[in-house]
């Protein structure tokens, strides 16, 4: 089509210009004719103008008449019009009248309504252009390997050649030729298999399958397969999901199941009755047999193997009538009372939802007991009423009202109900595998409390949640872009420009053990030199698990501090009898207030024993341990509740030496920490190293042991797995995008395009423009 | 009466045939074992130390260039096959197991200013100062036969660098302009030029394989489109970028070798800012050249030695010299990532180990096992300032020492210089320029 449209407009065009061509021939415009005449009177002006001129004075000039116009004064022409552009309207004016010229008239038209061809932009432009145009379309095409790019960066494990040989199927023909039978059993085997003519060596594919088989290439496979694991997939989720519903013991939903399913039998039969009578007459048939069936099929109460012998003996045996009788109400009351319990569970579940959806489970159950005797019954039906609760997500409360307002509503319409009751199911399932993600929020969402005010706060706690959950979503999506964006926040982290070079390059060699001791000794003498209050600062800040105890000593100070202040606050404030009696007593009874606010707020922590305690503990921690060495049971009797002599016990511990005195000795209210350790220090990392965020993940790192000693087999062959894997011998090629799963272009790069760049327009500018705020 | 005695099931500790492992059953009991970390890192200082002891990267050096060697190619389907140009003209073939020159070929008259093999192997390219191409068959003449090339062209002007298409038979050659030419023909088939100024190296990117990219001497680098015939973008740096070498598993990623003695990591898709700014180098980088794992490059510089780089680091993890290597002209990495070869002033081709404690030849499961462990081993506790110390140290020989030496302080000053006038001048005049974007004059579209 489009096509031939152009072709049409390339006919026109050509036509138009034809005529253009012919136009001044075929009329020739009144204009041109007389050009004669006009050379002769320009020929005469400038004679005019040269004897003018002649007398040296600048005369004015008088504007000649010669045209027809508008305004004509009697002293002068105005040349309004002159200066004007002739437009063709104005031409086309005079012709509308005579009806003769029609086809110039139409070509007029067609001259006015064609547009002028846009200028070609400059050749650099041009280039610059070009230029974009190829930068955009190139990355475009190099934003495919972004995933693969941080997929292999990221890799616990690269083995290279990345290109696995994929291990060639053999046909087991192949195999079988090398192979001979060379066992009795084997033979016999073989021999049953030739007299069967079972296709030992006889080729397993014909020719036309192994040339499928080459053909199908490796897309053609991966979409065969994508399409097989896709009806796998599908197939699978109906099998579930027919388990699922098979699964559900809801004897309601069931019936509820089955109540729409006869409904809808019901229908297509009024239906089949319409259009075909006959059919639907069998089918009548078909329905009455099955009901009949069913009801055959139907237990009846008294059926039992003990019911029948029972009721052989309750002719002659009270008991066994009394039995009877006793199952019989059972009986009934069972079945009366599912159907009894099935109903109310509705209803009650409404009406504790109206009445006071706070009141706990407990609550409920005590109602449920006085209204049933029966205690299994009882269970299931508060189990259902728990299900029931937990169901009842704050989140969904208000909207399972509204249904339950509805389901009342449409309580006249069975069918609508049924499709409601359905719903309900499907909510109720769905709540309930949710459950398990609310977990978290659910005991916020539920306090037991039973104020009149707690409506309030409770719905005050659904909005939270609700909130919570939302922003939990958020998080996960943004946990996914976030993803997607790594490659780019690489791009843009922050350049390390002071990076600690990696090499520490020197002037003496070290190759032997000895220099490199020695090398060890010397970080150890560098360390050592550090200036003493760093290091101490350092060692504070570094090593928090040897001085587990020093924030908190400062905040116990702190607070010391404080409390100092509020003692001196306390001590008695000087009276002047200048000052009014009353204002003081007003502020003293400010002042007092205050203290007791304090003293009730402190009540429970006495700071200063708490400090004594813990210095006494830090003391005795630091303090060197006796060794004890005594084997119970060695040389004595042995068993429980016996203890090694005191003679044995003093013989065999080793008693500490006096450890030098603690520096904070003669320091009441200070605890040093003597815990550190100069010589250890100089192995000990001194700052967090940078891809560790918090200390104790480095810790938690240098913790594990990865060697076989402290790990299985496996284990340690998992830990000790190395990042990059190459085989020797093998070279590594470049990676391919058929090896990632991409397509090869199918384009051979070969195929230069030559363009002419000069007849590139605003149009492809604009374009350009397009493309780059993409 | 009657005795109880121990009884074991066999099974549990009889071999069923000879060549089964012996069980030896462990108990991994925490309590049994105990100091794990202080042991670890025992074993890690050890496993360091040890590395240090054995690291002996060079392992051999091929002589028999007249001059100094001046480009080095790989062989696309044989390890052991490398090929040099020299700068008098001389092409040589040399088997690497061996040790040997296989053949010579005096190629060009001049220079040999670039080699590159065919993808396929059979035959490789020249580019010489003596303004011709010429394409010379892998395998040597038979006997009788003269030793000449396949084709020449003759062009109208010299050629500077050369570098074969990764698939398809065509390759591309620099020099006033970029011209790529198909085997075939004796015309170039496209030729793209952006300015006018002698572009020094051409490289084709090895994934995708219609990207070209060169540099300039008027400190630029291009990137081209084959496809499409036309120059994609140019990023003018601070001075001269002597050669670039894309990422072989990272289609964007290239690193640029610079004369101001650093390396540039760069994504072509932002070429505002590099990647990473590779510096250790004392002296302006001549070559650059990435393992076949795209996860470190070797860089030559006119210092006198060669470097490592991991691709996120932006110092070295390891510098290689010797006493009698000048500066260093050519460097590549072989394609089983397991050697680094380089060609230097002083007519000789080095052979060195990529890793320079690696033992080589086949490892035993056991060895296997024990290398990887202390692998991790050192990994695990590199930060430990013993091990930390001892991993770093590097024997220099005094040139570079003193030239590192006087950089730091050249930097120290000029960084203090620098926070002296952010001191001094208006907050929020001065603008602090990170490294990264120092050295990029201007990108140009």
């Amino acid at each position: 089509m489009s096509a031939i449209r152009a072709s049409e407009s390339s006919l026109l065009a050509s036509s138009q210009q034809e005529e253009l061509e012919d136009l001044p021939k075929d009329y020739p415009l009144s204009t041109s004719e007389d050009e004669g005449d006009s050379d002769g009177e320009r020929k005469h002006q400038k004679l005019l103008e040269a004897i003018s001129s002649l007398d040296g004075k600048n005369r004015r000039k008088l504007a000649e008449r010669s045209e027809a116009s508008l305004k004509v004064s009697e002293f002068n022409v105005s040349s309004k019009g002159s200066g004007e552009k002739l437009v063709l309207s104005d031409l086309l004016e005079p012709v509308k009248t005579v009806s003769s010229l029609a086809t110039v008239k139409k070509q007029l038209n067609r001259v006015k309504s064609k547009k002028t061809v846009e200028l070609p932009l400059h050749r650099e432009e041009i280039e610059r252009i070009h230029r974009q145009v190829a930068f955009n379309k190139t990355s475009q095409v190099l934003s495919k390997w972004d995933p693969i790019v941080l997929k292999n960066r990221q890799a616990e494990q690269l083995v290279f050649p990345l290109n696995k040989q994929q291990s060639a199927f053999a046909p087991i023909e192949h195999v079988l030729s090398g192979w001979k039978a060379r066992t009795p059993l084997e033979q016999e085997i073989f021999n049953l298999l030739h007299k069967n003519r079972q296709p030992v060596t006889d080729p397993l594919l014909t020719p036309v399958e192994k040339a499928s088989l080459k053909a199908m290439s490796l897309e053609e496979a991966k979409m065969r397969r994508a399409e097989l694991q896709r009806a796998r997939a599908l197939q699978s989720y109906y099998e579930a999901r027919a388990r699922r519903e098979k699964k559900i013991k809801s004897k309601k939903y069931h019936k509820v199941l089955k109540k729409g399913k006869a409904k809808q039998a019901l229908k297509d039969f009024e239906k089949l009755r319409k259009v075909n009578p006959a059919a639907a007459l069998e089918e009548l048939e078909k329905l009455e047999k099955a009901r009949m069936m069913e009801r055959m099929s139907l237990k009846h109460q008294n059926s039992g193997k003990w019911a029948k012998s029972k009721a052989i003996m309750a002719k002659y045996d009270l008991e066994a009538r009394q039995a009877m009788q006793e199952q019989l109400a059972r009986n009934k009351e069972l079945t009366q009372k599912i159907q009894l319990a099935s109903e109310s569970e509705e209803e009650e579940g409404g009406t504790e939802e109206d009445c006071d959806p706070l009141v706990s489970d407990v609550v409920n159950e005590v109602q449920v007991k006085a209204n049933r005797p029966n205690p299994w019954m009882f269970r299931n039906h508060s189990s259902d009423t728990k299900e029931a609760e937990t169901q009842e997500d704050p989140e969904e409360l208000a909207g399972s009202m509204a249904h339950e307002a509805s389901e009342s509503e449409e309580e006249e319409g069975p069918v609508a109900e049924e499709e409601i009751l359905l719903k309900e199911f499907e909510e109720r399932r769905s709540l309930r595998q949710k459950s398990g993600l609310n977990q978290i929020a659910e005991p916020v969402g539920r306090p037991e409390t039973k104020d009149s005010s707690s409506q309030a706060i409770l719905s005050e706690l659904r909005v939270l949640s609700q909130k919570l959950k939302k922003e939990n979503r958020q998080s996960r999506k943004q946990e996914v872009s976030s993803v997607k964006t790594v490659l780019a926040v690489q791009r843009e982290k922050p350049a390390q420009e002071e990076e600690e070079p990696l090499l520490l390059q020197r002037l003496e060699r070290a190759q032997t053990l000895d220099k490199l001791e020695e090398l060890s000794k010397e970080g150890c003498f560098q360390n050592k030199e550090l200036p003493r209050a760093a290091a101490e600062g350092q060692c504070l800040e570094r090593n928090p698990d040897n001085h587990l105890g020093a924030p908190k000593e400062k905040k116990k100070k702190e607070q010391m501090i404080d409390l100092q202040n509020l003692l001196n606050t306390k001590s008695p404030s000087v009276k002047s009898l200048a000052v009014p009696t009353t204002i003081e007593e007003l502020e003293d009874e400010e002042e007092r207030a205050q203290r007791q606010m304090i003293k009730e707020a402190f009540a429970g922590d006495d700071v200063i024993r708490d400090f004594l305690k813990e210095k006494r503990e830090a003391v005795e921690a630091s303090k060197p341990k006796d060794v004890d060495l005594t084997l119970p049971g060695w040389g004595e009797w042995g068993g429980v509740g016996l203890k090694p002599s005191a003679k044995k016990r003093r013989r065999f511990l080793i008693k500490a030496p006096e450890g030098p005195p603690r520096k904070d000795k003669n320091l009441p209210n200070v605890i040093i920490n003597e815990k550190r350790n100069i010589h250890a220090a100089a192995h000990q990392v001194q700052a967090l190293p940078y891809p560790f965020t918090h200390h104790q993940q480095f810790e938690r790192t240098i913790q594990t042991p990865i060697g076989s000693t402290w790990n299985t087999q496996r284990a340690f062959q998992k830990l000790t797995t190395p990042k990059i894997v190459t085989k020797p011998g093998h070279i590594i090629k470049p990676i391919k995008a058929e090896d990632v799963g991409y397509r090869a272009s199918s384009r051979s790069d070969l195929s230069v395009v030559q363009r002419n760049p000069k007849r590139l327009s605003i149009r492809h500018k604009k374009q350009l423009k397009k493309n780059s705020i993409d | 009466m009657k005795v109880k005695m121990l009884s074991r099931n066999p099974d549990n500790y009889v071999r069923e045939t000879k060549l089964d492992l012996q069980r030896v059953p462990r108990n991994y009991d925490p309590t049994l074992h105990p100091f794990e970390v202080p042991r670890e890192y025992v074993r890690a200082l050890n496993a360091t130390k040890l590395e240090r002891v054995f690291a002996k990267p060079f392992l051999a050096s091929l002589d028999g260039h007249r001059d100094g060697v001046n480009c080095l190619a790989k062989h696309p389907k044989s390890l052991a096959t490398v090929l040099s140009g020299a700068c008098d003209g001389e092409v040589r073939i040399w088997n690497l197991t061996k040790r040997k020159c296989i053949r010579t070929i005096q190629a060009h008259e001049g220079f040999v200013r670039g080699i590159c093999t065919r993808f396929c192997g059979t035959s490789f390219f020249t580019v010489g100062d003596d303004k011709t191409v010429k394409q010379w068959k892998m395998d040597g003449p038979g006997y009788g036969e003269e030793d000449e090339p396949l084709h020449t062209i003759l062009g109208k002007t010299v050629y500077t660098g050369i570098d074969h298409h990764w698939k398809e038979p065509v390759f591309a050659t620099c020099g006033q302009q970029v011209d790529i030419w198909d085997e075939q023909r004796t015309n170039p088939i496209c030729s793209m030029t952006w300015g006018f100024d002698s572009i020094s190296s051409v490289k084709f990117n090895p994934i995708e394989t219609f990207l070209l990219g060169s540099c300039a001497s008027d400190r630029n680098i291009v990137l081209y489109d084959m496809r499409q015939a036309t120059p994609l973008k140019k990023v003018i740096l601070d001075m001269r970028t002597n050669t670039i070498c894309w990422n072989p598993m990272e289609a964007f990623i290239f690193t640029a070798a610079n004369e101001d003695y650093n390396l540039y990591t760069f994504d072509m898709r932002a070429l505002d800012t590099p990647v990473m700014v590779h510096m250790d180098h004392v002296s302006a980088v001549l070559d650059v050249d990435y393992s076949p794992t795209g996860k470190e490059f070797v860089s030559a510089s006119f210092d006198k030695s060669i470097r490592i780089f991991p691709v996120d680091k932006s110092r070295s993890r390891e510098v290689y010299h010797t006493k009698r290597m000048q500066h260093v002209i050519c460097v590549k990495w072989t394609s089983d990532s397991k050697y680094i070869m380089c060609g230097s002033d002083e007519m000789n081709i080095r052979l060195w180990k990529a890793n320079a404690s690696e033992k080589l030849g086949v490892l035993t499961s056991r060895e296997k096992a024990a290398t990887d462990y202390n692998q991790k081993l050192k990994e695990k506790f590199q930060h430990h300032p013993h091990i930390k110390r001892i991993s770093r140290h590097r024997h220099l020989p005094k040139s570079i020492y003193s030239q590192i030496q006087e950089q730091r302080i050249m930097k120290e000053a000029r960084r203090r210089k620098e926070l002296n006038r952010i001191k001094h001048s208006k907050p929020g005049s001065v603008q602090i320029v990170s490294e990264k974007k120092k050295h990029i004059v201007a990108v140009v579209k």
